[in-house]
């Protein structure tokens, strides 16, 4: 194969190589983007336009692409789902309540373990990093709930997983970047440890204080499987359980829905979708600071371990 | 004043007696103590309740009234049909995440860095990152919709193309090709992000050097692009290694019913079911240490095993 070199001299002098074979490839590149895009985005799309047709073309198969016959009336049911206002608001009090004491439990840890002076510091960073290779599992932790008497209370999800260890130990990396100049002029100046804390260090990493508590948010607002275990009351419950029990258990066994015609406005499949559109939304919206805040903490996690 | 502080400071810094030590960092252990207290609570305190793993443990007379069975529990887990089952089980889904999703976000990874046009490059990585913040039970939810027998778009499609509408759901030889698709799906994009700020760390003179010396796409790709990314590839590797064990039991649990046990039930979900289900704590409990064990294992070995690919231990 035969390249015709030539080197463009446009924002630094980058060569670019032009040939039948580099366009073929540049060309395939777009198109097996094309497709991912589509796959990654068609199932979502799907629950929206099934969620406003008419259940007769849902059913039969003629919603594929486009909706058939919109209405809105899967979502007036779906509104009416008992309980799903109080899990809803239930969600948004655990994760905003979750996420600062998450933010509490961790910053102090995680500061406390960033300073080479803290005695015993290797133990107690031992004590923590431990728990991510070891961990006891789901019955002697259900035990451990059951032995407080935390069983079916709120404070269990709020108290009982303050500090991912995980996260933790990304605060504490934050910390130890902060030049340490930093806190020693504060202590010529006489502040004490928990005014350096509160008043140099914090406000310093600002940005990645955004990131560890979005990552918590994230897991606060999308987890079910310990507010499923530990809450029994509906009052109590938060939204991802309280679909589970819609979308999951219901589905599962299948076909006691009634009979559908051509002019039915819902049925249990449409009211389903509906529902997984509502308990989409808050994250599209968080989806933006998300993707600005989130790509960094990744890629420190990894290289942290 | 504050200057006989700091020279305190720094004298305590090189004589290294203890309640000197101790008395310079009070304030931090003060800061220290609600993290620490609550490791204690929550992640210590349930190790000891193991020991439920060595009773015949009644739920209602505490380890007091319960009889102490020695290594009984773990006899009838072993011993008992579940074993073999629930030991195949976990290490098919993970070797099928190994071989499919694994893999899966460094290619895309490449596509995303080899993608000409900002804007179709913008549209895949945020398409592709989206679905890891949609919760488990929802995607979960999608699937079990998806894939039913009367209603499912995928049987629809199916149905369009001449096939027959099958349910899925119930047929133990389709929940691992489930699962892995539906984790492909969910992590792809999420597990991308590292290769792609891997990818964009390599030293563009190299591609430079590359093109005048009339390398392709291909060429480049191979001896370029591959070999930059290895390191974070192997880190990656490691690290899955060490986690192998613990499937993801959250979407197994929301995913599995009775008639798909014989390939989808894992150890961690044998445990749940055990436990919080069947009331049998001892032997759950059995199962989950035994499990806790190999985890642990394999983080070890995989902690050696980076050392000597890398030179750079894990922790």
């Amino acid at each position: 194969m035969k390249h015709a070199v030539n080197t463009k001299d446009k924002g630094g002098s980058i060569a670019k190589i032009e040939s039948r074979g580099e366009k073929i490839f540049d060309i395939s590149v777009k198109i097996l983007g094309v497709v991912l895009i589509f796959l990654c985005l068609y199932p979502i799309y799907y629950v929206f336009i099934a969620s406003i047709s008419r259940p007769l073309y849902v059913e039969n198969g003629q919603v594929m692409f486009t909706p058939v016959l919109a209405t809105l009336e899967s979502y007036r049911e779906a509104f009416q789902t008992p309980w799903l206002w109080t899990s809803f608001g239930n969600s948004i009090f655990y994760t905003l309540c979750g996420v600062m004491v998450n933010m509490f439990f961790s910053t102090t840890m995680a500061y406390a373990l960033s300073r080479p002076r803290l005695i015993f510091r290797k133990f107690f960073t031992l004590l923590a990093v431990f728990t991510m290779w070891f961990s006891a599992g789901i019955i002697p932790m259900y035990m451990t709930f059951r032995d407080f008497n935390l069983l079916d209370t709120r404070i269990a999800i709020i108290f009982g997983f303050s500090i991912s260890t995980y996260n933790m130990i990304i605060l504490k990396s934050f910390f130890e970047q902060v030049p340490a100049s930093l806190e020693e002029a504060a202590f010529i100046d006489g502040a004490s440890d928990f005014r350096i804390f509160a008043q140099v260090y914090l406000p310093l990493s600002k940005p990645s204080l955004a990131t560890v508590a979005l990552f918590y948010a994230v897991n606060r607002w999308n987890g079910y499987f310990w507010p499923m275990n530990l809450l029994t009351s509906d009052e109590k419950v938060p939204l991802q359980v309280l679909l589970k029990k819609l979308l999951v258990d219901r589905t599962a066994n299948e076909m006691e829905s009634a009979i559908i015609t051509a002019q039915s406005l819902t049925s249990q499949t449409t009211v389903i979708y509906a529902l997984i559109i509502l308990a989409i939304i808050p994250m599209a919206i968080a989806y933006p600071f998300i993707q600005k805040y989130f790509k960094s903490g990744i890629t420190l996690g990894a290289n942290k371990g | 004043m504050s200057l006989r502080k700091s020279n305190q400071e720094i004298q305590l810094r090189t004589h290294k007696s203890l309640g000197r030590r101790f008395l310079s960092s009070w304030q931090l252990l003060i800061l220290l103590a609600p993290g620490l207290i609550w490791y204690l609570m929550f992640c210590y305190k349930p190790m000891i309740g193991l020991r439920m793993a060595f009773y015949d443990y009644n739920i209602f007379r505490g380890f007091e009234g319960s009889t102490f069975v020695g290594f009984e529990n773990f006899k009838i887990y072993i011993q008992g049909p579940d074993f073999w089952r629930t030991i195949k089980n976990t290490l098919m889904i993970a070797i099928w995440q190994m071989v499919i999703c694994f893999p899966a976000p460094i290619l895309l990874a490449i596509i995303v860095t080899e993608m000409k046009g900002k804007v179709i490059k913008k549209t895949l990585q945020t398409a592709t990152f989206l679905p890891y913040f949609i919760s488990t039970v929802v995607v979960c939810g999608m699937v079990v919709n998806f894939l039913s027998p009367s209603t499912g778009i995928i049987n629809k499609f199916i149905e369009l193309f001449g096939g027959d509408a099958t349910y899925f759901m119930v047929y133990p030889q389709y929940f691992r090709p489930i699962y892995t698709i539906m984790t492909l799906w969910q992590t792809a994009g999420f597990n991308a992000v590292v290769y792609i700020a891997a990818l964009m760390g390599i030293d563009p003179e190299l591609y430079e050097a590359a093109l005048v010396d009339g390398a392709g796409r291909f060429q480049r790709i191979w001896h370029i692009t591959l070999p930059g990314i290895i390191p974070t590839v192997v880190t990656m590797f490691v690290m899955n290694i060490g986690k192998m064990v613990k499937v993801g039991y959250e979407s197994i649990l929301l995913l599995y019913q009775p008639s798909t046990y014989s390939t989808a039930d894992v150890i961690s979900t044998y445990s749940f079911r055990m436990g919080i289900q069947n009331g049998d704590y001892g032997i759950a409990t059995a199962a989950g240490l035994f499990e806790a064990v190999i985890a642990l294992i394999l983080v070890v070995f995989a902690n050696k095993l980076s050392k000597r690919l890398t030179e750079t231990s894990l922790w």
